[in-house]
């Protein structure tokens, strides 16, 4: 059951996507496409809070998007974004919160960066895109090889997402607080 | 937070949230399985008559379509330049989709987010035999609603502080103090909801 | 009435507050005391926010512990941050959300908050998001949404401390003017000079205690 404690982890941590979203994008020169913090949300929300409650709190904010609300990076919002070529990277965004929380629970526990940034990737990135690439394809009519390539433009930024989710998490980590399991 | 809803006095806007969803999911299907075009075509007309008897200002509308529309012809254009052949297929998909993106955009203009809310939580109900709880989604959702504008503050601020003390462009020096932060929220925002008389073991049977 | 036997309260093994006593029957009470000295956490236990690691506490002849519930309906409880109390994104909802938890008819609820609205001059602000009141309306809003429980006592953890002059003022007129029993922890002396009792904490210990014109001296002077 979830506690008192859950429920408001779980959306303040759908309210914190939002408010990433609601940042102006970090522009980091050498990369072709500004990085939105949101996908390090996601990252976060698994890592810290575990499949359970960062799944909750990825599946919370995809709805209100679907509800309506503009909380997507550039203010968009609504189910005709989600049904659009991008669409499946961000209704992606529970199921990678859940593998990174699964993986989290059981390879990255405790505070090593090294584990943490490996989870990250491989829900915070691996998942979405296994998710997001055959939707683009789809969408578009591209074979799915070009909607791969596409793809692979935002492949840098993901990764420094990971990394600084991995660095963040295992800090949070070391002073003990938010506990994974708790 | 108001959400992307435009008010305006229609027959589309006066239509519950449960049968545009349940509309747009049909024609989604139908779209998708008709052969050829025509699916497409359909849609299309049908999201032209729905955004002309929904009044909605056509330049707002294509505004909040143009991302996407614009990125799936970017995609289609680059397709036919490169490949030549199979064009076609790739035509109808663009399509199809853009026919469905018009018509998901119309039922986001003209829902309110609190009705769309609303239906969430009553299939929430639905799902209370796999142990969901819908009173506890309902609580999430208005938190979450609460609490982002509070978020994007926060964010803000601790950005700022970063770049007051000279620390630009480090993300990893952002999120520590904004989670640190979040779990200070998350204590006292418990302790309040129970002091209000908020029970967790509560099944919420009566909403 | 609120009764602390033999109080004593740890964060894991850290003793905070020390076999503290107390009977707490006057109609407004202040809880004085230097940062750290153990404030907030006596304040918590008087609704059962938190229970005694040994002793107990009771409201009205019911023990924390054990009816935590019940206790929790009698004693209304406001802290100092007014946005980590507000809880629903519209000013009416967030009212209705304690009468909700308490499973209220209703038209009882309609008929409730419609009366707060009216009360606590919140009645123009109804259906603006909370986000976009200022510090001063927002704590208003956070004690409204306490009152409208209609509790018996009403315990205040610095409740103008985040505000400015002309909305602490206001603040603090509307504690003057409440009918319940009152005990505010604060560090505010204008807010309390007229009260009935001052009890003054220091390492989790009640240095002085009585009425303000014998306490609050003795808390100047400790904290000078
Ligand atoms: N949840 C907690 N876990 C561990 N220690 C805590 C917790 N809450 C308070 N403490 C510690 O207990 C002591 C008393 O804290 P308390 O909050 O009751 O003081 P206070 O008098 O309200 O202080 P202030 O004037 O700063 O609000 C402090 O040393 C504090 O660090
Ligand atoms: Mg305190």
């Amino acid at each position: 059951m979830l506690s008192t404690r859950d429920l408001v982890l779980c959306a303040l941590f759908a309210a914190l996507l939002g408010g990433l979203g609601m940042a102006p994008p970090i522009p980091l020169g050498f990369l072709p496409v500004p990085i939105t913090a949101q996908t390090l949300g996601v990252m976060l929300a698994g890592t810290i809070l575990g499949a359970r409650r960062g799944g909750l709190a990825a599946l919370l904010f995809v709805l209100l998007v679907a509800a309506g609300l503009p909380l997507l990076a550039g203010g968009r919002g609504g189910i005709g974004v989600l049904m659009g070529p991008t669409g499946g990277f961000v209704l992606a965004w529970p199921l990678g919160a859940v593998i990174t929380g699964w993986l989290a629970e059981r390879f990255a526990s405790g505070t090593s960066p090294v584990r943490l940034f490996a989870v990250s990737v491989v829900g915070g990135i691996l998942a979405v895109y296994a998710v997001g690439i055959p939707w683009l394809a789809l969408v578009a009519g591209l074979p799915i090889e070009k909607a791969a390539l596409g793809t692979m433009a935002f492949l840098p930024g993901d990764l420094i997402k990971a990394g600084v989710c991995a660095f963040a998490a295992a800090a949070v980590r070391r002073a003990g607080i938010l506990p994974l399991h708790a | 937070m108001l959400g992307l809803y435009l008010h305006r006095d229609s027959a589309v806007h006066r239509l519950p949230a449960g049968a545009k969803m349940g509309g747009l999911l049909l024609l989604t299907a139908v779209v998708l399985t008709l052969p050829g075009a025509w699916g497409a075509l359909a849609a299309m007309v049908a999201g032209a008559a729905l955004l002309a008897a929904a009044r909605l200002p056509p330049g707002r509308v294509l505004r909040d379509l143009r991302a996407p529309v614009v990125m799936l012809a970017l995609l289609f254009g680059i397709q036919a330049l490169l490949a030549g052949t199979g064009w076609q297929d790739a035509a109808i998909a663009v399509a199809r989709f853009a026919a469905l993106i018009l018509l998901a955009t119309v039922v986001t203009l003209t829902t309110r987010v609190m009705d769309m809310v609303d239906l969430f939580e009553r299939l929430f109900g639905l799902l209370r035999p796999l142990g969901v709880n819908p009173a506890k989604m309902a609580l999430m959702l208005a938190l979450t609603i609460r609490f982002v504008p509070l978020l994007g503050d926060l964010v803000r601020e601790v950005r700022m502080a970063q770049r007051a003390r000279g620390v630009e462009r480090n993300m990893a020096a952002l999120f520590v103090p904004l989670l640190v932060k979040i779990l200070t929220m998350a204590d006292d925002l418990t302790a309040a909801l129970e002091a209000r008389g908020y029970d967790p073991a509560d099944t919420g049977s009566q909403r | 009435m609120i009764e602390l036997r033999s109080v004593t309260h740890a964060y894991g093994d850290r003793p905070v507050l020390h076999d503290l006593s107390l009977r707490l029957e006057e109609r407004r009470i202040a809880i004085l005391g230097g940062n750290g000295s153990g404030k907030s956490t006596l304040a918590r236990l008087l609704n059962g926010l938190i229970v005694p690691t040994a002793g107990s506490v009771s409201v009205d002849g019911l023990d924390t512990r054990r009816d935590g519930r019940a206790v929790r309906q009698r004693v209304g409880f406001v802290f100092q941050n007014p946005d980590t109390q507000i809880v629903y994104p519209t000013v009416e909802e967030d009212l209705a959300f304690g009468l909700k938890a308490r499973r209220l008819p209703r038209d009882e609820i309609a008929r409730r908050v419609a009366a707060a609205l009216e009360r606590y001059g919140l009645a123009r602000y109804r259906h603006q998001p909370a986000h976009q009141m200022s510090g001063g309306e927002k704590q208003l809003l956070a004690i409204a949404g306490v009152l409208v429980l209609e509790p018996s006592h009403v315990v205040f953890d610095e409740p103008t401390t985040l505000l400015d002059l002309r909305n602490r003022r206001k603040v603090i007129q509307l504690v003057r003017d409440l009918p319940q029993r009152v005990v505010v922890v604060t560090h505010d002396l204008d807010m309390i000079m007229d009260f009935d009792r001052v009890v003054v904490l220091e390492g989790g210990r009640v240095v002085a205690d009585g009425p303000p014109a014998e306490a609050v001296p003795a808390y100047v002077e400790r904290l000078g």
